[in-house]
């Protein structure tokens, strides 16, 4: 239960560092607080949409989507649910990808760090782990 | 778990507290003014364009141009100086510059606005130079905020002046006007040419444009 409490929280934190940058990405934020990052530099390349989506929109809906089956998973009568446990490490096992590939273009084709998007790597990558981690776990059969 | 729940309560509070704080003190990005916003300069000033080339030439093309796309640089850099020295420079034809600056390029507008306020001071084709020649902004995608800054200062602008026209957004109105004026003329990309007020179909290249003259100078005589 502990594992999947902290992908929730994950998952909250996540979902505000998404929700800051997609805010700047339309417009409703002025500038990225940054620090010595170059995350207006990332967040204004043409990588930082896919589809005509901004990238960090994606990873709005991703947050939200496990936040969601997480706290669904919260639920006594769910806490061992094997159905949760894959939910969960799917949708991280999509979102890590998509973090792998996006700091892959960071790192070798822009040469240029944007710290909130470290940011959310990180969180993606902990909740991946956490989700895979829970899935290993025994648990009750699905109905 | 009701503690955990508190937790979440707390951080979803404070972090949605910290965006919504963020939302009002931040300004709006330069370069992405919003098309509502007020207009300081009336959008009907009886402004067309700037115009090179003499004004007693019988052919006008009017273009209409995007500074990030780069179609339009590429035309600007490559075919623009063959057609100031074979076509402008002899008074064969009379070029005039309209905005179209398209919604998907982010700081297409704040360039349009940065070669107005230099138009205000004289310098506009100057600027236009400035931000062809230079292209590279148009690929960074950083905030060109600075960089148009040093184009200013290069070509000798009051930076004063030009700061007060960017920072108020002074020509907005105009770049309004002649985008509306595109779409009624049927613009739909960049670069658009209109040769004395019809639509140009031919390929843009100097090529194209000098045998236009040509045959419209003989149709003439």
């Amino acid at each position: 239960m502990i594992r999947r409490q902290a992908i929730v929280l994950l998952a909250l934190v996540g979902l505000l560092v998404a929700t800051y940058l997609w805010l700047y990405k339309i417009g409703v934020l002025g500038e990225l607080q940054c620090g010595t990052g170059d995350c207006e530099y990332v967040q204004t390349s043409r990588y930082a949409e896919l589809f005509g989506i901004p990238v960090a929109f994606y990873g709005v809906v991703g947050y939200v989507a496990l936040f969601a089956v997480g706290l669904v998973g919260l639920q006594p009568r769910l806490a061992t649910d094997r159905r949760v446990a894959a939910g969960l490490a799917a949708l991280a096992t999509v979102g890590f990808a998509f973090t792998l590939y996006l700091t892959a273009i960071e790192l070798f084709v822009l040469h240029a760090i944007c710290r909130w998007c470290v940011g959310s790597a990180v969180i993606m990558t902990a909740i991946w782990v956490l989700s895979i981690a829970q899935l290993r776990l025994p648990g009750s059969p699905a109905p | 778990m009701k503690g955990f729940y508190l937790v979440l309560v707390a951080v979803a509070v404070i972090g949605g507290g910290a965006l919504w704080y963020g939302s009002q003190r931040s300004p709006a990005p330069p370069a992405a003014p919003a098309a509502s916003a007020p207009l300081p300069v009336a959008a009907a000033d009886a402004f067309h364009g700037y115009t090179l080339g003499s004004d007693s030439a019988p052919i006008e093309v009017t273009e209409y141009s995007d500074f990030e796309c780069p179609f339009c640089a590429s035309f600007a850099t490559v075919q623009m100086p063959v057609i100031r020295e074979q076509l402008l420079a002899p008074a064969k034809l009379r070029w005039r510059f309209r905005d179209f600056p398209l919604p998907s390029h982010k700081y297409s507008r704040y360039a349009a606005l940065a070669a107005q306020c230099a138009g205000e001071q004289g310098k506009f084709w100057e600027m236009h130079d400035q931000l062809f020649n230079n292209h590279q902004w148009a690929q960074t995608g950083k905030n060109p905020r600075s960089l148009f800054r040093d184009f200013a200062r290069a070509i000798g602008l009051d930076l004063d002046k030009y700061d007060a026209c960017m920072d108020g957004q002074r020509y907005a109105g105009r770049l309004e006007a002649s985008v509306q004026e595109g779409e009624a003329l049927g613009v739909r990309g960049t670069p658009s040419f209109f040769v004395n007020g019809r639509p140009f179909t031919g390929r843009a290249t100097s090529d194209d444009f000098k045998a236009l003259v040509d045959s419209l100078a003989k149709k003439h005589k």
